[in-house]
């Protein structure tokens, strides 16, 4: 209904796409297979039943238009909000102004090849907001990982009382969005108005949440506070999925509580362990919300905190697009790289601990 | 089901909880242990709901008692003059920004959860080729980050007009690559490919079955994507950020953060954007308590495959 201006004409191309790939794929399968229905869910056993090949051809190209239909929408939103913004930021970050400042127009521009790239990567401001982002995924992920998963055992333990009331305490700030709980917690961080500073005052403590030292643990709590009981619960999903005679197996062997939850049920959820560190990862590089809302307060937080905010400030307080887009391929290919890392480094992890936990398993 | 399992552990737990009790030995660390872990869940359910109870509180507070950290007295509850103070601010911006979040979100959130979802069950329910590598792009998409987009599809509004317009974040946030993601999994688990073959042998059409049979069970997948949107949209402030100069045309999240600018300037801002905060806040609350059926199995689903 809505996004619609320019539907029609790339819902006909998609489709008629996708009947084209039909009769390629209608030959495959009459050789590879003998399903009845082609269409049926993959890596299911074929049953040999044989049909007329005319009938499985038209069956087969029915099925893969209503595919066509049925994916269509999105794949119209893929291409139009994220492939051709993707390739124009690379386009652009190689096209430069060469008079900045005098407005800006297509026609200006000029190829100006690794000009932007070696903009950014030499300007101490960009370098400065990766080096804040690096300590900040440093501090956050590990801390986040870990109380989310504490909380989550001791959940599961079964000694917590109400545990259904702690777990909805616990996740109620998911609901809570992003700039509202920054502004809570700036109002918390801020002198007169919080009764935190105001208590520690009166025990004679005066700390400013603020300060050059303290303004990045203060934005990781911040984040902590938000995303906690988000990710406990789906630890916690993951451990009520443990098999139970894993468990039992640990208590008869003896392991006391600790041991079981640190030895057997964490390597057991080691695949949510990994998903959740690899979004907080993901969502923590594009750190943008918070010390943007903090700035306002805080001179601590120039406009180029974060690489998030270096495009920012670039793109519409500077206008430069050459070097905006050149700052955000280049936070692009971070973020690739490391999660691409993440996952190798996981599964080199996976592939050595599988035997010992078929061990374990075996006891 | 995973729920019962669980629940079945927590069985034989207990009872190796009490079994060995007989020592007091034994029985004092695990007192001890039981203790500890109800204080460090209490006291992580405290860091999470005292700033949720701050907002309540000083919501209801004027002014001077904000400033002067006196929350816990209710001598000054004014928080139907602050209400209305909200409202009347700026000639009644927050009432418009509250309807245009809603808007975006719930409109946005109920299109983007079905086109996600019918995306999503056509990679689990149909073979083509290629298949996976399609999937792996749209999965790429989860990890793009938005700062990435945001110049590009600027420069895109600025050039179809659709700049500082309704549309200019209504269509990008449909967007939702995640949501395929989930639909692919909740598809595979609530919709099994029998029913899909026999739908084929009556004879119903692909799109029919889809619409009629497979949407049905699918409905707590639908939810749960939509409540993961809405959240997403209701959160949304980088794009509107980009995209809007008119006022009018904010949700809520970007007019607050405009109001605090003023805030550090004009103090009487302070109630209003707290105020506006609390509000702010109640809709997901109210989305989450309803739909709490819902989303519990799906969050499931998606975690633990």
């Amino acid at each position: 209904m809505t996004p619609e201006p320019a539907g029609p004409a790339p819902a006909a191309t998609g489709a008629g796409h996708r009947s084209d790939h039909s009769s390629e794929e209608a030959g495959d399968t009459s050789m590879t297979t003998t399903a009845p229905w082609p269409a049926a869910g993959e890596g299911r056993a074929p049953a040999a039943v044989p049909a007329p090949r005319g009938a499985r051809r038209t069956a087969r190209r029915r099925a893969l238009g209503a595919c066509g239909v049925l994916m269509t929408p999105f794949f119209v939103l893929l291409v139009t909000v994220f492939l051709i913004p993707v390739a124009t930021a690379v386009w652009l970050s190689f096209f430069g102004s060469d008079e900045p400042g005098l407005g800006f127009g297509p026609e200006r521009t000029v190829f100006v090849g690794l000009r932007s790239y070696a903009a950014v990567l030499t300007d101490p401001t960009f370098l400065s907001g990766l080096g804040v982002v690096a300590l900040y995924c440093l501090l956050y992920i590990p801390l986040m990982v870990l109380c989310a998963l504490v909380l989550a055992l001791l959940l599961d333990s079964g000694v917590v009382r109400l545990r259904a009331w702690a777990q909805l305490g616990l996740f109620l700030p998911h609901a809570v969005p992003g700039i509202i709980a920054a502004i809570i917690w700036l109002y918390l961080y801020t002198p007169g108005l919080s009764p935190v500073i105001d208590l520690l005052g009166r025990a004679g403590v005066t700390v400013d949440f603020l300060g050059i030292h303290t303004v990045v643990p203060s934005i990781v709590n911040i984040a902590l506070w938000s995303n906690l009981g988000y990710n406990m619960v789906v630890f916690y999903a993951a451990l009520q999925a443990v098999p139970r005679e894993v468990v039992e197996a640990a208590v008869v062997d003896g392991a006391g509580p600790v041991r079981t939850a640190l030895q057997v049920k964490t390597p057991l959820i080691r695949a949510s362990i990994v998903m959740v560190a690899m979004f907080t990862l993901i969502f923590a590089l594009q750190l943008f919300t918070e010390p943007m809302l903090l700035s306002q307060s805080t001179p601590m937080i120039s406009s180029r905190f974060s690489p998030s905010m270096y495009i920012y400030d670039a793109a519409f307080n500077r206008n430069n697009y050459g070097l905006a887009s050149a700052a955000s391929v280049v936070l692009l290919v971070c973020t690739i790289a490391l999660s691409y890392g993440v996952t190798r480094w996981t599964g080199r992890l996976d592939a050595r601990s599988v035997p010992d936990e078929q061990q374990e398993a075996a006891v | 089901m995973s729920m019962g399992r669980a629940r079945d552990v927590r069985g034989v737990r207990g009872v190796r909880v009490d079994g060995p009790a007989g020592a007091s030995a034994a029985l004092r660390p695990r007192l001890l242990g039981r203790s500890t872990v109800n204080v460090v869940v209490a006291v992580s359910v405290l860091y999470t709901l005292l700033p949720v109870l701050w907002l309540v509180l000083a919501a209801t507070k004027g002014s001077d008692a904000l400033f002067s950290s006196d929350l816990l007295s209710f001598r000054d509850f004014a928080l139907f003059s602050n209400v209305r103070a909200l409202f009347a601010t700026d000639g009644g911006l927050y009432g418009r920004w509250y309807v245009n979040s809603l808007l975006y979100a719930v409109l946005g959130a109920a299109l983007g959860a079905l086109i996600s979802v019918a995306c999503g069950y056509a990679f689990d329910k149909y073979r083509f080729r290629h298949k996976e590598k399609l999937f792996g792009l749209v999965l790429a998409a989860v990890m793009v980050p938005q700062t990435v987009l945001a110049l590009p599809l600027y420069l895109m509004a600025s050039g179809t007009g659709v700049v500082n317009t309704f549309w200019a974040v209504f269509v990008p946030v449909l967007f939702n690559p995640f949501g395929v993601y989930l639909g692919r999994i909740f598809s595979q688990g609530y919709v099994p490919d029998e029913v899909l073959e026999a739908a084929r042998v009556d004879g119903a059409g692909e799109l029919a079955t889809y619409a009629k049979v497979s949407l049905r069970m699918l409905v707590p997948g639908v939810v749960t994507i939509f409540l993961f949107q809405l959240t997403g949209i209701w959160n949304n402030f980088f794009l509107p950020l980009v995209m809007l100069s008119d006022q009018h045309l904010y949700p809520v999240s970007l007019g607050l953060f405009t109001w605090n600018s003023q805030a550090s300037v004009t103090p009487d801002y302070y109630p209003v954007v707290i105020t506006g905060s609390l509000l702010a806040v109640l809709p997901l609350i109210v989305a989450f308590a309803l739909l709490q059926r819902f989303w519990r199995s799906g969050l499931t689903a998606g975690a633990v495959k």
